[in-house]
């Protein structure tokens, strides 16, 4: 399993969950875990996705989250999820 | 699996606190490069390095945006080149096309770096080894990544003090070359004791001589967290401080260990070390300064700051030995000047002095770093901060180094520009009683007694 942790910060819109997971289903990107919050106004999620079915590669989806956050006026990241695996696991 | 808090504490040290790995550097062994003829050399050299780092740069980014943390240096260190350049090299400026050598191969891989324009001469200098240290400062004003490292003193060996004493006109001489830019090329000169072979951070990084063909070696960071962490802590006792330290620093090292397996898997070569160091840069919020003003200290130099240090570098290594599979370099608390916004507060403040710094590198990582002095100083005054500087590791059996600046045309109360993560350096004065006729003797100062466990 390819564990990508995807964060989405930004000024709270409508539709923003939607046009992720759109992407993400488009794309054989499965979504393990989702949460979220908004505080004052400001939209918070995390989503732990599995990266394993998709044919694009690392990069191509990187800088496309990044177009679609860009075009919804958030900010979305994708890490590999062991950078906060070894940070805070022992 | 991962929480939402972990994501974002670890995003927010990323962003916010200045997270980030400071250099992936390759070393790389040149020994199958020699050749009695320079230019066969020269030509084998650059295809050495640019073949076996030709993906580093790339591979480093590739990293950096996976996991999202920023990797901010590609270096490559190469073995001493007075070992490499001895059967070709009859004069000084046929080392000068060595570091050609070097900056082109840097060039063409792209990092911004390349260490090993060195001679390890702790004991002894050969004839190879001298010429090397007189080109020094022509190899460092004409090119633009080559860096260098002279080893003059151990705790086994002793301090050499033919090397010191010809060092303070080496650095000199660097600084009169380089004149016109404020004397940055001594930015890139280092005098080093008890150098470790593994060491990713230049100025000293060189590819020593036991280790294997190629290896990747990771120097992680972190001011920033350390001083985020411990401000939660404010008033607290010095076990809860350390403990802080210790949690936060192996965070900080755990990151510098994954990233060192994907890149030496990425690139098929084989993982060194992970240099558990506190690397500060000119940014805000990226100082080892900043981490002492929190602990308790108005400015570093204040009475108290060499204990405050000793902490923080015990703590340090505490907290990251358990999380490297390896660990090496130089590993603990930097404390340059020009490269930390606290440090240079400190001097402007009139807080901390070299002689304050010096008492500080006895429990620093490494030694007096990136400090600009009047550039009248005289030569024998560099040697003598050098002997200093020497004897306090070979004593101690720690690395300590000399980086120092003498502006030319400056003065004390004027100040060096040296731009980007070098930094600026408020110019410090130097002490102007003479040590001429002691640096001058001959010879070298024996190991201590101490030395001899075998």
């Amino acid at each position: 399993m390819k564990k990508v942790v995807v964060t989405v910060v930004g000024k709270d819109a409508i539709g923003i969950i939607a046009k992720v997971c759109t992407y993400m289903a488009g794309n054989k990107i499965n979504i393990l875990d989702i949460s979220q919050t908004i505080t004052g106004g400001f939209f918070n999620m995390m989503m732990v996705t599995d990266f394993t079915l998709t044919e694009k590669d690392f990069d191509t989806i990187f800088h496309e989250l990044e177009q679609i956050g860009e075009e919804t006026g958030v900010i979305i990241k994708c890490q590999r999820e062991e950078i906060f695996d070894r940070m805070h696991r022992l | 699996m991962i929480n939402f808090h972990e994501v974002i504490e670890t995003n927010k040290m990323i962003e916010h606190e200045n997270l980030d790995v400071r250099t992936i550097t390759m070393g790389i062994s040149l020994f199958d490069c020699i050749d009695s003829d320079l230019n066969t050399l020269c030509d084998k050299i650059v295809n050495k390095i640019t073949s076996l780092a030709k993906n580093l740069v790339s591979t480093g980014e590739e990293i950096g945006r996976e996991f999202g943390i920023p990797i901010v240096n590609k270096r490559i260190a190469v073995t001493p080149i007075s070992l490499i350049g001895a059967a070709a090299c009859k004069t000084g400026s046929d080392y000068v096309k060595i570091a050609w050598a070097l900056d082109d191969a840097a060039r063409k891989t792209g990092v911004n770096f390349i260490g090993g324009f060195s001679a390890l001469v702790a004991k002894g200098m050969t004839r190879s080894d001298e010429l090397l240290l007189r080109s020094i400062s022509e190899a460092l004003s004409v090119t633009d990544y080559v860096c260098s490292s002279v080893v003059a003193g151990s705790t086994k060996t002793g301090i050499n003090m033919d090397a010191v004493h010809l060092m303070g006109k080496v650095v000199k001489d660097t600084a009169k070359a380089t004149a016109e830019r404020d004397s940055v090329g001594c930015a890139k000169l280092v005098v080093l004791c008890n150098a470790p072979d593994d060491n990713p951070f230049v100025a000293g990084a060189f590819h020593g001589v036991t280790e294997a063909d190629a290896i990747i070696n990771v120097g992680v960071s972190g001011p920033g967290v350390v001083k985020t962490a411990i401000k939660g802590v404010r008033g607290e006792d010095f076990s809860t401080l350390c403990e802080t330290i210790k949690k936060t620093a192996f965070q900080v090292t755990r990151v510098g260990q994954l990233v060192a397996l994907e890149a030496s898997r990425r690139l098929g070569v084989p993982f060194g070390i992970v240099d558990l160091s506190l690397a500060p840069t000119p940014a805000v919020g990226d100082s080892v300064a900043d981490i002492l003003r929190e602990m308790g200290l108005e400015h570093p130099g204040a009475p108290g700051t060499t204990a405050a240090l000793a902490m923080l570098n015990d703590q340090v290594k505490k907290g990251g030995v358990m999380a490297a599979s390896s660990v090496g370099g130089l590993s603990g608390a930097f404390i340059p000047v020009s490269e930390d916004q606290g440090m240079i507060e400190a001097v402007e403040a009139g807080a901390l002095n070299l002689e304050k710094l010096e008492a500080m590198t006895t429990v620093c990582s490494v030694g007096l770093d990136m400090i600009a002095i009047p550039g009248d100083t005289p030569e024998v005054s560099i040697s003598g901060i050098i002997a200093d500087e020497m004897a306090l590791g070979m004593v101690n059996g720690k690395t300590t180094a000399v980086r120092l600046i003498p502006v030319i045309g400056k003065g004390v109360g004027e100040r060096a520009e040296f731009g980007g993560l070098l930094g600026y350096a408020p110019i410090m004065p130097v002490n102007r009683f003479s040590c001429a006729e002691f640096v001058s003797r001959r010879g070298r100062i024996p190991a201590p007694i101490h030395s001899f466990r075998n």
